[in-house]
């Protein structure tokens, strides 16, 4: 070669983004070569997304530079970026749900002022780009209609009909089974051999060692260190993301489960459109058990607990809980079951768990608002709220420990403990507690564990639903597998491993001779 | 982290005032525009509204119809829900209080009349906004739409009702028969003047105190009953109202009651205060003023009582500007409301962020140091 | 008798006219994800404006142009307010429905001295009927003479611009690039914003599109249908074009024919005024008045079918800050 330096694909200068007072991104220099696969990977809020926004002209930097294939190119909206030959497959998809897959990979692109002419040059290349990337999909088939999987396809053929050349993947595996995600890892594969350069921003290690070629770690909106990824492992990515040595395991007696105190049987649930999101569910919790519910978010963890805990009413099937039958023809809402000496972390704190708007001591009583403790004859005692707010922060440690802030300016971590504090200090028989530790900062995390494992301790029966399979097998005693809508597999803690489960969450573990517990 | 920097008479009386300053500047080059001298036009207004007593007494007579309906507006915002049919369920409301009025004032004293009339404005109030409140909750129809929709559809009903049933026989207009003097609700002044009090010879009537009962009932009902947590927790966050076991079709059903029976209460002070017969019309525009009182008020008792006070004396000033400036008719009055409306209401986000934003500033660059 | 039903049918179509303009502005507002109550005062600006222009200038076509004008601009502010500003769209449109409604008079009282009126208009100063080719000569066709003669011939410039502008509304939504970009806008704007589209300056031109054909439909009340500005002539027009979109589904054929629906049973009022039917008594004029409203919430209810609307209707776009 003539050139002694080949231009990257893609290389970022001292990129600085600021929100507020927070800084998001800090003199970021990254460089990708052409047709590799890299990997960006860090903790939650590190950074990553700002980062991967910027380069898709959703956001100015304040400073730095972006050069595509060694020329600064001046990204300053999501079209400057698809004309620089960017393309990017959001988290969250961005699709036209009741448009067709051709509409809405046409719209942004479309040919000319009239859509007919447009229509069939569109058919055509995507006929083509189906058969050189092996992306088949129905062109007219309505988007949300389609499975997940598909939709995710129809993002990428939008990217690449665009003419991407850079193709960036945010969490891209965060809704598809292992399985699913194999498979988009072997697209990507396929990609990267014609040439296309591709960013992989994902927080878990196992994609990122399976599948690049290069990795970068982000944490606290620096780019904190480059590796080849034949040169690293797990542990080195796992200490860089975080800054510190990571205690992967939770230090935990053996558990002594005492009698069961909540049984459901057969439980089913229909959502609004009438499609069954819970099928035929049964399971019984023990006190003094954590009972972990594994699975890929989505496959109706979300719509066990809310039906658990009285949010939903079960369309079929019935709950034994304090002694009492609660089924479709005989519901209790959550209030009552509140009542019942039932608690409830939902998943979703700021969706759920908390009011934003009120202050922290009127979020602290959510769902407990009709308790005689807060309330006189017509009017809420405050004082009462005040008094007991300020003692669990100090118990809990919540800072700032002022009842008075507005609950949207505690941090996740802080706010994710007024939840359960709130919860637990109910003394409640049953708790249910949905991905306590999703978007809270490592230091917390250790603590959140370190209180699941003393309550369970204490006698209480725990149902624990997490994405995070570290999290399930770290702190479970008992594992179940939920797989569309339906438990699929239940084990024994010791004979978890992620390979088993994985299969259990992708449904084909028995369709798998290898994946028979030894 | 951020909002907790901001001080709060900022939220509370800077961005009003700001809001507020900017309608009447503009307002003033409307009158500028059209030949008139806006000072002038002002000083008249001020001068009307409360240099002498009767127009005091005025301007708290028109207050006292914005209350309610600012307060309408106000307790189903709280919950999430935008009440545009305040005008319909004054107008019904009226209606409530004017049927109590003919079927009793030849039998009973006002003593019995007053809290039936009371009643009978927040049922027909309450009434009117059931439907759309049952269709929101039950099947998920948007307020909004429905509760314009029952405007017109309460106009309607109430030109078939004078028209065929209610219409007195002795006069030509639309107009029922006049109460006897013991269904109405006594004028102020006849109270206060012997106690050295001088509001003239005004309409405002006891509903006003009524309607002070009112702000007090609807704060304590909204900061310190469990009820009103159960609305504000829907208003800000539905999923946690389920969460927490909150009945939240109940509670839009209830809500929507109470801010129509308030709207309904218009009707005292129309009905029984000031026309002593049931008349059409006479809630027009009342119903919208409430969404510019609510929303200048940044929905709080104290912020609505204060903005009422400012719409009755803009009401009440427009009307005594239009004598001594005639090309100035009560219509600017009008354009002032709607310019608060836009300046507080839709366009609330113009200032208030960068307001906000120079206070967050300014607090990290102290911390800084 | 089937005069009578021609007459009623002619009558219809006049009132339907600006329905079916204000209904298909509001389609292209709200198929863009703008929530539009304030088509009243948009209708009642342009009426306004158009009156006055045309009463100064001597023209209906100056006229037109300035209703258009004043339109467009009170739907900029609606723009203003809800897609720069992320305001609620119905507090804009209340803020701007009061606005015009207090301004005309103000105006108009300053300009003309008629107590808020403008002076009747005649002559070229509105749009005048206009006999199709022929239309004498079919009269007595039977049948379909009456109809083109008297239902078809003989209606202004505008009642025909409101109905071509029903197919081209259609075209426009679902054959153009602007067409695709409006339905995707009012569904989800995070894809027309990641696939390089601004989605402030589509959600402007929807915008702006409602207020032309809100222009027309305030100048048609003016300068066509009356001969001059009343004080608040819109009298709930736009608030009955807003029920005859949602009763049409946001879908342009439909949605004339909702406003023909609603225009008829206007017309069977009209007409039904102090008619006493043996056995019945009066007729409740009122009842058949309030029938479109009444209809249009029991479809809202899901009583007869279902209405459901763009998705991402009334809500603000933010772009998510990661």
């Amino acid at each position: 070669m003539i050139n002694t330096t080949i231009p990257y694909a893609i290389e970022l200068r001292d990129i600085s983004k600021r929100f507020g007072t927070v800084q998001a991104n800090k003199d970021i220099c990254l460089q990708v070569p052409k047709g590799s696969i890299h990997g960006i990977i860090g903790e939650n809020g590190a950074g990553k997304s700002t980062l991967m926004s910027i380069i898709y002209g959703f956001y100015a930097a304040d400073t730095g530079h972006i050069e595509v294939d060694g020329e600064i190119v001046d990204i300053r909206t999501s079209q400057d970026a698809i004309n620089a030959g960017i393309g990017m497959v959001h988290q969250h998809f961005m699709l036209v749900e009741n448009f067709t897959v051709l509409e809405n990979v046409m719209l942004g692109a479309e040919g000319g002022a009239l859509l007919r002419k447009g229509v069939s040059k569109a058919r055509a290349e995507l006929k083509r780009l189906a058969s050189q990337y092996s992306l088949e999909i129905d062109v007219d088939a309505v988007v949300e209609e389609l499975p997940v999987g598909l939709q995710q396809r129809v993002e990428i053929l939008k990217a690449l009909y665009r003419g991407a050349r850079i193709l960036i993947l945010d969490e891209p595996t965060g809704v598809l089974t292992p399985q699913e995600a194999d498979h988009l890892f072997r697209i990507l594969h396929s990609l990267k051999e014609k040439g296309v350069t591709v960013l992989l921003i994902t927080h878990k290690l196992r994609e990122i060692l399976a599948s690049t070629d290069n990795v970068s770690v982000m944490r606290q909106g620096e780019m904190v260190a480059h590796r080849e990824t034949s040169k690293t492992n797990k542990e080195e990515l796992a200490e860089l993301m975080v800054g510190k040595k990571v205690r992967l395991t939770v230090n935990k007696e053996e558990a002594k489960p005492g009698k069961v105190v909540l049984s459901a049987k057969h439980l089913s649930q229909l959502d609004s459109q009438g499609v069954k999101r819970l099928k035929d569910v049964s399971l019984e919790l023990r006190a003094g058990e954590i009972l972990g519910v594994a699975g890929v978010s989505g496959n109706g963890q979300s719509e066990l607990l809310n039906v658990l805990s009285g949010i939903t009413v079960m369309s079929e099937g019935e709950i034994h809980f304090a002694g009492e039958v609660i089924s479709a023809s005989a519901p209790k809402n959550a209030a009552q079951m509140r009542d019942m000496g039932m608690a409830h972390v939902p998943e979703d704190r700021h969706k759920m768990g908390l009011v934003t708007g009120f202050e922290a001591y009127e979020s602290a009583i959510l769902g407990y608002h009709n308790s005689p403790v807060y309330n006189g004859k017509f009017l809420m005692n405050r004082k009462v709220m005040l008094d007991e707010c300020s003692e669990r922060m100090a118990a809990w440690d919540v800072r700032p420990p002022n009842p008075y802030l507005k609950t949207a300016n505690f941090s996740g971590g802080n706010q994710q403990k007024i939840v359960i504090a709130r919860e637990v200090e109910q003394n409640p028989d049953v708790l249910l507690i949905g991905q306590p530790t999703r978007g809270v900062d490592i230091g917390a995390i250790e603590n959140i564990h370190e209180q699941i494992v003393s309550l369970r301790d204490a006698g209480k029966a725990i149902l624990l639903v997490s994405v995070e399979l570290d999290e399930i097998m770290a702190l479970s005693d008992r594992i179940l597998v939920m797989f569309d809508g339906a438990v699929v597999g239940e084990l024994e803690a010791k004979d978890a491993n992620e390979r088993v489960l994985g299969l259990m969450m992708a449904n084909s573990y028995s369709d798998d001779p290898q994946g028979e517990p030894a | 982290m951020n909002q907790a920097k901001v001080p709060v008479w900022v939220n509370i009386a800077l961005i009003p005032l700001l809001n507020i300053t900017l309608a009447f500047v503009i307002s003033g080059l409307v009158i500028y525009a059209i030949g008139q001298n806006p000072i002038e036009a002002a000083g008249y207004m001020i001068y009307g509204a409360f240099g002498y007593s009767e127009g005091v007494g005025y301007t708290l007579y028109y207050a006292t119809n914005f209350i309610f309906t600012g307060l309408a507006v106000c307790v189903a915002f709280k919950a999430g829900l935008f009440n545009i049919g305040g005008e319909g369920q004054a107008y019904i409301g009226g209606l409530g209080v004017g049927l109590v009025c003919l079927a009793l004032d030849h039998s009973m004293p006002f003593i019995v009349i007053a809290p039936l009339a009371i009643i009978g404005a927040a049922v027909f109030g309450a009434a009117w906004a059931y439907v759309p409140a049952y269709l929101q909750a039950r099947r998920g129809s948007h307020i909004v739409i429905t509760t314009i929709m029952f405007n017109f559809i309460a106009s309607s009903l109430m030109v078939y009702l004078m028209v065929n049933w209610l219409k007195g026989t002795q006069n030509m207009s639309l107009n029922s028969r006049t109460f006897e003097q013991n269904a109405w609700m006594p004028y102020l002044h006849t109270l206060l003047t012997p106690l050295g009090i001088d509001i003239g010879d005004s309409p405002v009537n006891l509903s006003f105190f009524w309607a002070l009962l009112c702000c007090f009932g609807v704060w304590l009902l909204i900061w310190h009953t469990r009820w009103g947590y159960q609305l504000r927790t829907l208003g800000t966050n539905p999923t946690a109202a389920k969460y927490a076991g909150i009945d939240t079709a109940k509670v839009t059903i209830w809500v929507m009651l109470v801010s129509g029976a308030l709207a309904g209460f218009v009707g005292l002070n129309e009905i029984m205060g000031v026309n002593h017969s049931l008349l059409l019309n006479f809630a027009a525009g009342y119903g919208f003023t409430g969404i510019a009182v609510a929303l200048m008020g940044r929905n709080h008792p104290v912020g609505i009582f204060l903005a009422a006070i400012l719409f009755g004396a803009l009401y009440q000033g427009g009307a005594e500007v239009s004598f001594d400036m005639p090309q100035i008719t009560p219509d600017i009055v009008v354009v002032v409301q709607g310019l608060v409306i836009l300046f507080s209401g839709a366009l609330e986000h113009m200032f208030k962020d960068r307001i906000e934003g120079f206070f967050i500033r300014r607090a990290a660059a102290a911390q800084e140091k | 008798m089937y005069d009578t039903l021609i007459q009623m049918l002619d009558a219809t179509v006049r009132v339907s006219a600006p329905l079916i303009l204000a209904a298909l502005a509001g389609l292209f507002s709200e198929r863009a994800g703008i929530v539009d109550i304030s088509l009243e005062g948009k209708i009642l600006g342009s009426a306004f404006a158009a009156a006055a222009a045309s009463a100064v200038f001597g023209s209906a076509w100056i006229g037109l142009i300035f209703g258009i004008i004043a339109s467009v601009a009170l739907a900029l502010i609606h723009g203003f307010a809800c897609i720069t500003h992320r305001g609620d769209h119905i507090v804009s449109g209340v803020a701007i429905n009061t606005i015009v409604a207090g301004l005309t008079v103000t105006l108009g009282l300053h300009w003309f001295n008629m107590g808020g009126q403008t002076p009747a208009l005649s002559g070229d100063q509105r749009f005048l009927d206009i006999t199709l080719p022929f239309a004498h000569a079919m009269q007595n066709v039977p049948v379909i003479g009456q109809i083109y003669s008297n239902l078809i011939s003989g209606h202004n410039i505008l009642v025909y611009l409101a109905f071509v502008m029903v197919p081209v509304t259609y075209w426009i939504v679902y054959k153009t690039r602007f067409g695709l970009r409006l339905r995707a806008v009012g569904e989800n704007p995070h894809a027309v914003d990641t696939a390089g589209i601004s989605v402030t300056w589509l959600r402007y031109r929807a915008v702006m599109m409602c207020g032309i054909l809100c222009g027309v439909a305030g100048a048609y009340l003016s300068t066509a249908h009356n001969a001059g500005f009343l004080k608040n002539m819109s009298a709930g027009q736009g608030y009955m074009a807003l029920a005859a979109l949602i009763f049409g589904k946001w879908r342009p054929v439909p949605v004339m024919f909702a406003c023909l629906l609603f225009g008829f049973l206007n017309a069977v009022a009209v007409r039904l005024q102090g008619v006493i039917i043996p056995g019945v008594g009066e007729v409740p004029v009122q009842a058949i008045e309030s029938l479109p409203y009444v209809l249009t919430i029991l479809l809202l209810a899901g009583f007869i079918g279902k209405a459901v609307g763009p998705k991402a209707v009334g809500r603000p776009y933010v772009k998510e800050r990661a």
